[in-house]
């Protein structure tokens, strides 16, 4: 009984360690979001160019999508471009918005770099990024064909990333449509 | 005298400064007790970019864009209440920097008592253990008559 008891603090400390242990490799800065199985927020962004047409939620519907934010301002997203214009080479659709940014500037920056985009709306204010719960960019949903978010992920689309999680979502969610 | 005068300069201009937060200008409200409120709540929520700080304190640009955001909300007629549920509809209750007292959250604001309460048990334990280990010392029948003879009045002066 006695050396049971001595052995509590012990044990709480080895629950501590591992605790510690695993919040090493936690990313704080990857806060979950609120909108996972909850329909896409209304929204309708004019086209980075004119006479370009722009992104309204209402056209994310029908199959699933891969809704990606981005910036020209976004160094992050320069680094994640070439894995999203390989999927758009392997027939995923991706749409984009262009976040807290001038329309002409990320018009510029997907002529530059290319553009792996089905259809991008440019988000000047950046008030649907707020309404995405959008912490930076770049930042990628994925979106099934009821227009609901299926998944967010933060950060550059990593080919881990897409392999692991991503390709396998998008498959599960084109057979349940 | 001279001394006087500078440590005069140096006092006004201690007074002069103050606290320096990340508000701008442009972005306070002209309404000084909605602008109060403004800055109230924004002291309680989280910068979701810089995530130790306040929107109040940050810098970063989204900060800005909430803070503009939250003095819309408040124009616009919302109670705090319902500005602050606005930007947890879409951050979560991430951006409280109070979280609420639910399911949830349970852990985290009961847990400190909960070891408190532990701690309380294993310690009484402890004691009630060492209590029972360590009798009353008896004295033996020859120290007992030592005791008494040193005790005796005529042995105390």
């Amino acid at each position: 009984m006695n050396r049971a008891i001595a052995l509590v603090p012990a044990g709480l400390f080895v629950a501590l360690v591992a605790t510690f242990y695993f919040a090493l490799f936690r990313d704080p800065s990857k806060i979950p979001s609120v909108l996972i199985d909850k329909p896409l927020p209304a929204f309708d962004l004019p086209g980075v160019e004119a006479g370009v047409a722009g992104l309204r939620s209402s056209d994310i519907r029908g199959e699933p999508v891969l809704l990606n934010v981005f910036g020209s301002w976004c160094i992050s997203c320069v680094a994640e471009h070439p894995m999203l214009l390989e999927l758009q080479r392997r027939g995923v659709v991706i749409d984009g918005i262009d976040w807290r940014d001038e329309a002409i500037n990320g018009a510029k920056w997907l002529d530059q770099n290319g553009n792996p985009y089905a259809r991008v709306g440019n988000d000047r204010t950046g008030r649907t990024g707020i309404d995405l719960g959008v912490t930076g960019a770049p930042e990628t949903f994925v979106v099934d064909a009821h227009g609901r978010v299926r998944y967010k992920h933060i950060g550059p689309i990593e080919p881990d990333d897409w392999t692991n999680t991503i390709e396998p979502l998008m498959r599960k969610l084109r057979s349940e449509s | 005298m001279r001394r006087a005068h500078i440590g005069l300069i140096l006092g006004a201009l201690l007074a002069l400064a103050a606290p320096a937060y990340a508000v701008l200008p442009n972005e306070q409200l002209s309404d000084s007790a909605l602008e109060a409120r403004a800055r109230h709540i924004s002291q309680e929520l989280r910068c979701v970019v810089c995530q130790n700080q306040t929107i109040d304190d940050s810098d970063a640009p989204l900060a800005h864009d909430l803070r503009v955001l939250l003095r819309e909300r408040l124009l616009a007629g919302d109670t705090d209440e319902e500005a602050k549920a606005y930007l947890v509809k879409r951050y979560g209750n991430y951006v409280l920097l109070k979280p609420p007292f639910e399911r949830e959250t349970y852990l985290l604001w009961l847990g400190p008592f909960l070891v408190l309460a532990l701690g309380g048990v294993i310690a009484g334990f402890y004691l009630a253990d060492r209590s029972r280990m360590t009798p009353e010392p008896q004295l033996s029948a020859a120290d007992r008559a030592k005791l008494d003879d040193l005790l005796k009045p005529e042995n105390t002066e």
